[in-house]
């Protein structure tokens, strides 16, 4: 293939206090494909995401999005220009309801002025309907329609993380980065959140996924991207990673053995 | 449930301005009136900033301080109407909220506490200071505001109480329906959303310094309306208006009703204006009694009086 990647990071690296959390890592994500990024806990994963989605600053290196360099810039407009992610540890807006929290995505879309909201003038509740009209569709595509109204602090874990993938999809995201999406989830859950992926992959958007559920893994990657220790140890297809000797030794024994 | 917290808060509201002088031994109780509106106007500004952006002040008297001052010298010094310099307190209570925040905010943490409460002291010291201009501690006279006058011209003929009452209300009114728009609209939605998770917010596209200071403006701009008001309706004005002590009380007025709610806070405000005018030992021990306040409800009570009940009553949160 030779489309451009949307994302590419060119030898990724930070260092917290002596530790090499992350070391000299780069890859590409291009529009519609699935790259996993695995390992062993500790490995980097969830510290390079950050870096990725600008609340870390890397160290060195260079990230690229849609061959634009955008190492270090804030999230916000990291967010403006299409990164978006979801968190291992949920980051939900607790006390707004389901709907709210999506809406919040569209955040972009729906700030106009802040005197047109202090006076409640029509362009903002224009906006407004028009962010909810969204929110809603996103839900209904997440199966959260139903808990449109709910306290989103009163959802359970698997429902969380599929609000999370609908808020990060409310800003329409040119690379998404899903961090352990499937954590915590039921059989039935997973299933459902590794179909959505597949979708939103298939409308063309470039997905990095971090996700300990090594089945899954292995089913919706197109690449895989092996962490230990911060570096890459190996990459490639799901066929050929699974067969590597070093990824067995540092992380598929480890989990086979663990059972 | 948005739009009903709002109408049921501008409703009760404009019941209880309505109706409360019915029941008002005397014509004493306008003035204590008028002061609880103008004291719930600031506090709905500590609502804006505390409550939904999760930021501290410990200096927005000085703002009021500015509002106050900018009616005592602007109709003296420049020939600008009383009622003019009321918009342009604001102003200048923006601009400086605006050049105090802007660095501040980009940090994290409560340093706008800390910066706010240099600010303060520095606005309550020139006030105290400058005395060729302000004439210093003791106070100085404020221009009357007139619109009495043309009432009356107009027919309706208001006792200097009834009108500040009234007018007070009026204001007071208008400052919770702009502070429940804010809270529902896209821009309310997101200052909730970066109380809920900064880090969430950003992700989101949420440019989350620039929301904190345009919060930190705009509860400048009531406070400084609440200034011009005291002022106002006193016609005198002194820089206790702007001291710490203020700043303190609005905090602990906000906190003590429920901080995330426009009716909590004028239920604060409420309170902790009577209270002085009920118990006369209270201006003894103001002090005492704002930290026991404080103190009590963080205990007791984490999300102010008004919440807890309506919670209790609802039996789930708002
Ligand atoms: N903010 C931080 N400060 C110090 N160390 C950190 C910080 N964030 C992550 N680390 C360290 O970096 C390493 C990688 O962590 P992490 O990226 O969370 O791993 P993973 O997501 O692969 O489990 C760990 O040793 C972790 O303790
Ligand atoms: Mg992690």
């Amino acid at each position: 293939m030779t489309t451009t990647p949307l994302l590419a990071l060119e030898g990724l690296g930070i260092t917290f206090g002596g530790l090499k959390a992350v070391n000299d890592v780069s890859f590409t994500v291009k529009p519609g494909e699935i790259v996993s990024v695995i390992g062993p806990n500790g490995a980097g994963k969830t510290t390079l995401f950050n870096m990725i989605s600008g609340i870390y600053t890397p160290g060195a290196g260079k990230v690229r999005l849609a061959g634009e360099d955008v190492t270090a810039l804030s999230p916000h407009l990291l967010a403006r220009r299409g990164m978006c992610r979801t968190f291992q540890n949920l980051q939900v807006f607790q006390t707004m309801t389901v709907l709210e929290n999506v809406i919040s995505g569209y955040h972009l879309q729906e700030s106009g002025s802040v005197l047109a909201d202090l006076l409640n003038l029509p362009a903002s509740r224009r906006r407004a309907k028009q962010a909810e009209e969204g929110a809603r569709a996103l839900l209904k595509r997440v199966g959260l329609d139903r808990a449109a109204e709910r306290e989103a602090g009163s959802l359970s874990y698997g429902s969380l993380k599929r609000l999370e993938i609908a808020r990060a999809m409310a800003l329409s995201p040119k690379v998404l980065l899903l961090d352990e999406p499937a954590a915590g989830c039921n059989a039935v859950e997973t299933e459902e959140i590794d179909h959505l992926i597949a979708e939103i992959a298939a409308s063309g958007v470039a997905i990095l996924l971090v996700e300990h559920d090594m089945k899954m893994v292995m089913r919706i990657s197109n690449h895989i991207v092996v962490l230990d220790h911060g570096e890459k140890i190996a990459e490639g297809d799901p066929a050929t990673v699974s067969q590597n000797p070093a990824v067995i030794a540092a992380y598929l024994g480890a989990e086979n053995a663990a059972g | 449930m948005n739009l009903s917290t709002k109408t049921a808060t501008l409703l009760g509201l404009a019941a209880l301005v309505a109706l409360a002088p019915l029941f008002f031994p005397s014509g004493f109780y306008y003035r204590v009136g008028a002061l609880i509106f103008v004291n719930g106007l600031a506090v709905t500004g500590i609502v804006i900033l505390t409550g939904w952006a999760g930021q501290i002040s410990l200096g927005h008297a000085g703002f009021a301080g500015i509002g106050a001052y900018a009616c005592a010298l602007a109709p003296v010094h420049w020939g600008i109407h009383p009622g003019l310099a009321i918009f342009l307190g604001a102003a200048v209570s923006a601009l400086l909220a605006f050049l105090v925040g802007r660095p501040i905010l980009r940090l994290k943490g409560y340093y706008l506490a800390v910066a706010s409460l240099g600010m303060g002291i520095l606005i309550s010291m020139v006030l105290n200071n400058e005395r060729d201009l302000t004439r210093g501690p003791d106070g100085i006279d404020v221009p009357e505001l007139g619109l009495r006058a043309v009432l009356k011209t107009a027919g309706l003929d208001l006792t200097n109480g009834q009108f500040w009452y009234f007018f007070c209300g009026l204001i007071l009114l208008l400052g919770a329906w702009i502070a429940l728009n804010l809270h529902d609209s896209p821009t309310g939605r997101a200052l909730r959303a970066l109380h809920g998770s900064e880090v969430a917010a950003r992700t989101v596209g949420i440019d989350v310094p620039r929301l904190k200071l345009q919060a930190f403006v705009i509860s400048a701009v009531y406070a400084s309306v609440s200034g011009s008001l005291l002022a106002l309706q006193n016609k005198f004005i002194t820089p206790d208006v702007a001291g710490f002590m203020h700043s303190v009380e609005m905090v602990t007025m906000a906190v003590l009703g429920g901080v995330g709610s426009v009716a909590g806070a004028i239920f604060g405000a409420a309170v902790l204006t009577l209270l002085p005018q009920v118990l006369t030992v209270f201006a003894e021990y103001e002090q005492l009694v704002l930290g026991l306040v404080m103190v009590l409800v963080m205990i007791f009570l984490r999300e102010g009086v008004v919440p807890s009940i309506l919670r209790k009553i609802r039996g789930t949160g708002e």
